[in-house]
């Protein structure tokens, strides 16, 4: 038996993508790799901050276990979405996957600067995408033990 | 280059359990092990004995240490413009949800508990390896 912690509930996912195919990707793909996973979007920076701090249309949004983040986003881009997250008290501490198609140097330093919980780069084709997607279940919604929600709903 | 892992580990059963997993999971990784918090800042901020060591691509720190426990390392980590961005992977026995939520609070990149079990311990070395030091792009190695 591997040391799989026990989730109590099925693990919500906030995925903030602005881009249609890799949104339909996602989707696709976390399905295939796990059929419990709350899997809810944000398709740029303002909604994604309305969704975590439950504003407006999201008053009752759920508090995701892990953010997996873009960083190239219309109105707020990843990196300011990041800053505000990590800025949080509450907020702070929801595991946040960067998942960018950049590779630049810059863009993973300032990642890493703002407290993102680790970067990966988003694959362009569809099978390293699904492994890609497999390994962030395997990793974070399945090893690894993940913030409390109880105090902070 | 080879990737350098600095573990932070008291037990010494389990620094040994830790070393072997790794070199079955990747030989070409370089493990460095401190046995207290004070010797990890130590090794981190190169001083003493540790004048040469290299800068870790990757930390794994248990939270029950002497000297100095892994929660005031991680503050220390966490505080240090530089050593804030080497990803600090928490791997202990303890998983009191206050330790697990103190631990994402104090900017942890993850927390993982240490399995009993000795095939569950090299498993969960697979992962760290296969996640952390294959799929994730860390930051690029700097001058510390």
């Amino acid at each position: 038996m591997s040391n799989i912690p026990e989730q109590r509930e099925p693990p919500v996912v906030l995925l903030v993508e602005d881009n249609l195919g890799d949104v339909r990707l996602a989707r696709e793909a976390f399905r295939d790799v796990n059929g419990s996973i709350h899997l809810h979007l944000a398709s740029d920076g303002i909604e994604a901050m309305a969704f975590l701090q439950k504003q407006g249309v999201y008053v009752d949004a759920p508090r995701p276990d892990l953010i997996v983040l873009d960083l190239n986003l219309p109105k707020m881009n990843g990196r300011e979405v990041l800053a505000q997250i990590k800025g949080d008290t509450s907020l702070k501490m929801i595991p946040t996957v960067v998942l960018s198609s950049s590779e630049t140097d810059a863009d993973v330093l300032i990642s890493y600067q703002l407290q993102a919980n680790c970067y990966l780069r988003k694959p362009a084709q569809w099978d390293a995408f699904v492994g890609m997607v497999r390994s962030i279940n395997a990793f974070w919604l399945t090893n690894t033990r993940l913030p409390p929600k109880t105090l902070n709903g | 280059m080879p990737l350098q892992v600095l573990l932070v580990e008291d037990s010494p059963g389990d620094a040994r359990l830790t070393e072997v997993a790794f070199r079955a999971a990747d030989e070409t990784i370089v493990l460095h092990v401190t046995a207290d918090g004070v010797e990890a800042m130590a090794f981190l901020r190169h001083e003493g004995v540790h004048l040469g060591s290299p800068r870790p691509d990757l930390i794994l720190l248990d939270l029950n240490l002497p000297k100095m426990d892994g929660r005031e390392v991680l503050t220390h980590i966490k505080e240090d413009d530089s050593l804030k961005l080497i990803p600090t992977v928490i791997l202990t026995t303890s998983i009191a949800e206050s330790d697990i939520l103190r631990s994402y609070e104090l900017q942890a990149n993850c927390y993982l508990s240490k399995p009993v079990q000795l095939d569950a311990f090299d498993e969960l070395v697979r992962s760290i390896n296969d996640f952390w030091l294959t799929k994730v792009k860390l930051p690029q190695q700097m001058q510390s």
